[in-house]
């Protein structure tokens, strides 16, 4: 048992932080989430010379070798940031399913350039009708001639506006939620027959719906084997909830510490409102709910390199501590700020917002209380 | 003990459901029931529809125009107007000046003010709040100063709900500050907001809409016959406004109406996969809430008997107001949840523009669901903190 971290990791820590305090204050922040663009081209540029969109991936593969730890080291940084930049859509999930399953030339063509910070990648992990289960995947993969012929719908595919290419799970077997008979497979955004409607989200980032009407690719298209995908698009997912739990974490944080610090300042009735013992309660309740949520991050952390199914249920049971700490923390950041907790000027409101988007992403509390149940 | 209405309440249930099949613009529901935000000229017309009904003013007396209508007609009409979603009358003409004016002010202001209110030819605005009194208003610091047969008004109130639409605004300014109590040098005036020096500011929420403003006054000249009663007692005016915001405080015809909807919606499959309710996890939570709503119901319900057999309403509405907006914020929870990953979309234009169903991104409102839970986050800060709530209660409840 070790909490502490390697000086290398502590320097990437320290580098994505000073970003964000030197480049990334809340005005840019808010001037790139309100421009018509997807995301900062500058900012994505940075994190690549900075080697975060590296940071990741084995050294074989080109990469820094970074591993779960430091994937919780940058993301809690962007929660307390607020990045809006695609990271999680680039390199935890369209990276995160070609490091595992691509071939040598798909990483050399493909993850070599979301490494660079050159080409725009998406995972389209969800459909309409499925809500939150990642293998009712309707959308079909039939053989035609050398290729394939694919058909369906995707939903909230995350930097799906901007992806150069998009990594599409289809049905090539079984029925519509089996999980076997899923392949994934390469699509160009710029493909005959596939139409996307892209979109901001609530908290600024960016996603699309994506037809796909029998759109052709070839057979070298496809990532992995053949019917056989669930396991890295599920492994990929867990990737994405433990990255977002640790954004969660920063959020929560950061917001903990902006009520505290409003509190003091905040004059009412001739007094700090922070000397009000009704409301230091509330705020005891929510630094408490920041340690537990990081205690259940870092075990999460801790099994990440282990067997699938500690790694699964911890990561089911941080990701349903993040959507109930998080939401009851959000409220209470809002509440406690009294009007101004609701207005657009103040960053409460969208560290809030993301929050909320971030107890919805990849599974809400009780889809994830239930699969923990399930895992146990 | 009985729950039934009687004849007399059925007759009188049918004629409101009859008005309002016919007379509830079609227009205006289409807005209300996709989460549209309604234009000035849709509040007006709609309310000019109850003003010809004579329904306007509930709760006024009937020498100046209201029903006189008993605690359960009112009770019954707030059901049907929430099952028609129907939208309610804006509050601050009818609902808070008004009574202020008909129960304070004398028989010009009555003469000038009350009927532009009840036709809804006049749009009120309320200026209590300001940048450094919120739960302590009686901090206030706008400034009204005599010169003259005027007062001279400078200061900012804030937050100021759909100030951008008014004509006229109702203040509470300081006309003394040589006074014991701070309350004592705080009067109640009416603003004209064509008035020089009145600049209107918007203030955007959460969700992105422009609901409140911050109203500045800068040597803004109103005259003495806009004060409300005598000068220095607006603070006790203000109380009394408060009480008549209890009707209808805990909004708990609201409430039925969106648990009944989210019931149909969850019985639908989502987008052609399996509906909700074979979630159990949400059946139960929804179920929850139900019975919490049903009790606030009854509460509710207490309460306005015991007013009509002549009991003042106390710190009861305290309750009402907190109970009633715990409510209403975990219904806007359920929606969200409910609308899985299209909670997430911030397209709210597609509802402006009216896009055909299969161009919109998810299907119903879903993507209404996040900004309404974003935005009702408000409804337990406003009118009184739900704190501040529980500090008036633990004081003339408890005693303590
Ligand atoms: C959307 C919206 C619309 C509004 N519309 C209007 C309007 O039309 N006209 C108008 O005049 N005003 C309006 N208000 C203002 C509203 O009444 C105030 O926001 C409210 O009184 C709280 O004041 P504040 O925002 O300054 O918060 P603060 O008073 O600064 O409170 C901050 C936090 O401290 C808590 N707190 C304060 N004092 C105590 C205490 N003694 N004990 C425990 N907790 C305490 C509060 O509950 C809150 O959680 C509106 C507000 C909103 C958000």
């Amino acid at each position: 048992m070790d909490f502490s971290i390697t000086e290398e990791q502590s320097m990437l820590a320290d580098s994505v932080s000073r970003f964000i305090d030197q480049d990334y204050d809340f005005e840019r922040r808010m001037s790139i989430a309100e421009s018509d663009d997807w995301f900062s081209d500058d900012v994505w540029q940075a994190f690549a010379d900075l080697g975060l969109t590296a940071a990741l991936f084995s050294e074989e593969d080109g990469g820094l070798g970074g591993g779960p730890v430091e994937l919780m080291l940058i993301m809690e940084q962007f929660g307390r940031g607020l990045v809006v930049e695609p990271f999680l859509a680039n390199v935890v999930l369209a990276g995160g399913v070609l490091k595992r399953a691509g071939s040598e030339k798909q990483k050399a063509e493909l993850l070599a350039g979301i490494m660079a910070g050159t080409t725009q990648a998406a995972l389209a992990f969800a459909e309409p009708q499925g809500r939150f289960d990642a293998a009712d995947i309707a959308t079909i993969a039939t053989p035609d001639g050398a290729g394939y012929r694919l058909s369906g719908r995707k939903a909230l595919v995350l930097n799906g506006g901007a992806a150069d290419f998009l990594i599409v799970p289809a049905r090539t077997s079984g029925e519509q939620a089996d999980v076997d008979g899923i392949t994934l497979f390469v699509v160009p955004s710029d493909a005959k027959g596939l139409t996307r409607k892209a979109y901001k989200t609530v908290d600024a980032h960016s996603a699309a719906e994506i037809e796909l009407r029998d759109v052709l690719v070839e057979k070298s298209s496809v990532i992995g084997e053949v019917g056989r995908a669930y396991p890295v698009l599920s492994d990929a997912l867990d990737d994405a909830t433990l990255a977002i739990a640790a954004e969660a974490v920063g959020i929560m944080r950061t917001l903990h510490d902006k009520t505290v610090e409003y509190s003091r300042n905040r004059i009412q009735f001739g007094v700090p409102i922070g000397s009000f013992q009704a409301l230091q309660h509330r705020m005891v309740d929510m630094l408490m709910e920041c340690e537990q949520t990081r205690s259940l991050l870092m075990w999460a952390v801790m099994l990440a390199d282990g067997s699938d199914a500690d790694r699964q249920k911890a990561i089911s049971a941080i990701k349903y501590q993040v959507g109930t700490a998080g939401r009851h923390v959000g409220e209470e950041a809002v509440q406690l700020h009294g009007g101004m907790g609701v207005t657009w000027e103040l960053d409460v409101a969208h560290y809030f917002k993301r929050l909320t988007s971030i107890g919805i992403l990849f599974g809400n509390a009780d889809y994830h209380l239930d699969r923990y149940v399930a895992l146990s | 003990m009985h729950v039934n209405f009687s004849a007399e309440e059925l007759r009188f249930q049918d004629e409101v459901r009859t008005f309002l099949r016919d007379k509830y613009p079609a227009d205006i529901r289409q807005k209300t029931d996709t989460g549209v935000p309604l234009s000035r000229e849709d509040y007006i017309r709609w309310q000019k529809v109850l003003y010809q009904q004579g329904w306007a003013a509930i709760g006024w007396p009937v020498e100046y125009g209201g029903t006189g209508w008993s605690p359960v007609q009112r009770y019954i009409f707030a059901n049907e107007m929430a099952n028609a979603n129907a939208p309610d009358m804006v509050p601050f003409g009818v609902k808070m000046v008004g009574p202020i004016i008909y129960t304070f002010g004398n028989e010009a202001q009555k003469k000038r003010f009350l009927p532009d209110i009840l036709a809804s030819n006049v749009w009120w605005c309320q200026g209590y709040s300001e940048p450094g009194a919120g739960s302590d208003l009686a901090s206030l610091k706008t400034r009204a100063d005599r010169d003259g047969d005027h007062y001279v008004v400078n200061g900012t109130k804030t937050w100021t709900t759909l100030g951008h639409l008014a004509d006229w605004i109702f203040c509470l300014v300081r006309t003394s500050s040589d006074v014991a109590r701070r309350q004592e040098g705080i009067s109640f005036i009416l603003i004209d907001m064509k008035t020089p020096g009145v600049t209107v500011r918007p203030i955007i929420t959460i969700e992105g809409e422009r609901e409140v403003n911050e109203v500045h006054f800068e040597n803004v000249r109103v005259p003495i016959e806009n004060l409300i009663g005598e000068e220095g007692k607006g603070w006790t005016y203000g109380k009394v406004l408060l009480q008549h915001e209890r009707t209808n405080i805990a909004g708990v015809a609201r409430s039925k109406y969106r648990l009944t909807r989210l019931r149909e919606k969850i019985m639908q499959p989502i987008h052609g996969g399996r509906p909700l309710v074979e979630d159990a996890n949400f059946v139960r939570k929804m179920a929850a809430v139900e019975i919490e709503l049903k009790a606030l119901e009854y509460t509710e319900l207490r309460t306005l008997a015991a007013v009509a057999v002549g009991k003042a309403p106390g710190p009861e509405s305290s309750l009402l107001k907190i109970r009633g907006t715990e409510v209403q914020q975990a219904i806007e929870v359920l929606f969200l949840e409910a609308a899985g990953y299209y909670a997430l979309p911030y397209v709210p234009d597609q509802y402006v523009l009216d896009l055909p169903v299969e161009d919109r991104i998810g299907h119903g409102s879903e993507t209404t669901t996040s900004l309404r839970y974003f935005n009702n986050r408000k409804a337990s800060i406003y009118g009184g903190s739900n704190e501040i709530q529980k500090n008036i209660i633990a004081k003339h409840v408890l005693g303590l």
